[in-house]
């Protein structure tokens, strides 16, 4: 990583009340690539990138954006800089159509032009999305559901995406179809990813980089490649 | 059947004032979860305020009073606003209890400040409109009525429009949908909410006039009871529901006029307790159910 980072995070520490989700949490996403971050149940992934986008704010330490220091920004205007977060268990706004939670997610797009080529690309990406684009958000599957959290979020013409545990409670043969359109909106569109994951086989296979989170610190780090063959993180989460 | 229709014209126009006001507790409680106790005295807010404004047009003319009832409404949506800003927003986050505490105790303020400085004892509203009755048959309607039955549709009707057609509608309703989602797809919630409270502040005051229009005298406490009833008819037609909110109005307007037109008219105010009883036994999410259901 020579240029400077995309993303950086230094000495992150959040809790909720007493308890301390992350401690001291430091990372550096580079442009263009796929970052994995990995943990077990309540490793504090998710309060990250809560924090990330604004949901939430750090009790200390900093998180630059494009150079810019975003910690203290509310959320949408942290969505607006670029930098757009696919929440954990989805989120899609239940009582609305497919269409239209497309179009929530082009609510600071202001050309339309650019929100219709955009909405093409999703369907070109997902074309299920346009199959079932009168139908109400919540009676999708899992697995649309999180295509349609991504399309969603991919509305927003971001240059950095956060997507929090996407293959949480989907059937197997549609993670494999979702990890894959992942590396493809990194390759086609050129958007960084932050993925997190407690699937650490399959986030280490489409990532260059990977970050293990353990009770709120960060245990391990290196390329993905090396993760893979960590004698250690295989005990752990790579089943052996 | 003459007594019947007399009952339903005067049923409808009562009922359209609750569902102004019912519109304003589901809005809020559709975006932030919980009962803004202190609607109601905006509502009486909203009184005192054409009482005054009225003083300063000619009375009596349809100008004027439109302009008093812009006026209001334009005074009361800045009132609720700055409610949110100075006793809702900095509990937000916390127990919704503390909330519904705060609530409370906003209404109480308002209600004696009300009496310190308009006085406690009644005023008679002023005849902000042309005054006529007409007859169709022997079925009586008077001009006051016909304004609440003309105005209060209108208003409802722009509300649906900017509910469901503008891009500030849409942030409020992907805001009750699901906070968080509404955030990460860059809606402003302190603008969505301010907005709600305006938007339902004005109507609660547009409320208020035609009430006072209808029973001219008022009283800082006077939001208590229509408070009381517009919240019923908030819970009757589900809470958070726009479309259940009108209707849960009309129905409890009929309702307390059939009955206050009866044998039984010394239970016309107990009609409406009777009805949130028996809808929190049967049916607790309402006719209606939720605009914009709770999340899965
Ligand atoms: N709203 C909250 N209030 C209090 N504690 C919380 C809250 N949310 C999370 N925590 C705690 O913070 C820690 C980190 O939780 P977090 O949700 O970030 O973990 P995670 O790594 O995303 O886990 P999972 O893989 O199960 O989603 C946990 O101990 C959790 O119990
Ligand atoms: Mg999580």
């Amino acid at each position: 990583m020579n240029a400077a980072p995309m993303l950086s995070v230094s000495q992150l520490s959040v809790s909720y009340g007493a308890i301390n989700a992350v401690c001291d949490l430091s990372l550096e996403i580079p442009q263009g690539g796929i970052v994995t971050l990995l943990g077990g149940n309540g490793a504090g992934k998710t309060t990250t990138l809560h924090t990330l986008s604004g949901l939430l704010r750090p009790k200390s330490g900093r998180v630059t954006f494009c150079g810019e220091d975003i910690t203290r920004l509310p959320p949408h205007q942290i969505v607006a800089r670029g930098l757009s977060h696919v929440p954990e268990g989805r989120m899609v706004f239940a009582n609305l159509s497919v269409a239209e939670n497309l179009a929530m997610g082009a609510f600071l797009q202001t050309d339309k032009a650019l929100v219709a080529e955009t909405r093409e690309h999703i369907f070109a990406l997902f074309p299920r999305l346009k199959e079932r684009l009168r139908q109400t958000a919540g009676t999708l599957s899992g697995g649309e559901q999180q295509m349609l959290a991504i399309g969603r979020a991919l509305m927003g013409c971001p240059k950095f995406l956060m997507l929090d545990e996407p293959s949480l409670g989907i059937a197997p043969r549609l993670i494999t179809t979702i990890f894959e359109k992942i590396v493809e909106i990194n390759r086609t569109q050129g958007i960084t990813i932050l993925l997190v994951e407690q699937n650490a086989n399959l986030a280490l296979e489409i990532s260059s980089y990977g970050y293990v989170l353990e009770t709120g610190h960060i245990v391990c780090q290196g390329p993905s490649r090396d993760l893979r063959q960590n004698p250690q993180l295989k005990a752990a989460y790579l089943g052996g | 059947m003459t007594e019947f229709l007399q009952q339903l014209i005067n049923g409808l126009s009562l009922g359209a004032i609750y569902a102004l006001l019912a519109l304003g507790y589901t809005m809020v409680y559709g975006v932030l979860r919980f009962i803004n106790f202190a609607h109601a005295d905006v509502f009486m807010v909203g009184s005192f305020a054409g009482y005054y404004l009225g003083r300063l047009v000619p009375g009596g003319t349809l100008w004027g009073g439109l302009a008093v009832l812009a006026a209001a409404m334009i005074a009361c949506a800045l009132l609720g606003v700055l409610i949110e800003r100075l006793a809702y927003r900095p509990l937000r986050g916390g127990p919704t209890l503390n909330v519904l505490i705060t609530a409370i105790g906003v209404s109480l303020l308002l209600q004696y400040s009300g009496q310190i400085i308009f006085g406690a004892t009644p005023r008679t509203f002023p005849q902000l409109f042309p005054v006529a009755q007409f007859h169709l048959g022997r079925v009586g309607i008077s001009s006051n009525q016909i304004v609440v039955i003309v105005v209060a549709p209108l208003l409802i009707a722009g509300l649906q429009l900017v509910v469901f057609k503008t891009r500030m509608g849409m942030a409020m309703r992907a805001v009750s949908l699901n906070l968080k989602a509404a955030q990460l797809v860059g809606v402003n919630i302190n603008t969505v909410i301010s907005f709600t409270f305006a938007l339902g502040s004005a109507l609660a005051a547009a409320g208020g006039i035609l009430y006072s229009m209808n029973y001219p005298s008022i009283d800082p406490l006077m939001g208590v009871m229509p408070g009381l009833k517009a919240f019923t008819a908030a819970i009757l037609g589900g809470i958070g529901s726009l479309p259940g909110a009108a209707l849960g109005g009309l129905i409890l307007g009929g309702a307390e006029t059939f009955v206050g037109g009866s044998q039984f008219s010394t239970y016309k105010d107990a009609i409406a307790f009777g009805i949130l009883i028996v809808i929190l036994l049967l049916r607790p999410a309402g006719l209606l159910g939720r605009w914009t259901a709770e999340k899965i």
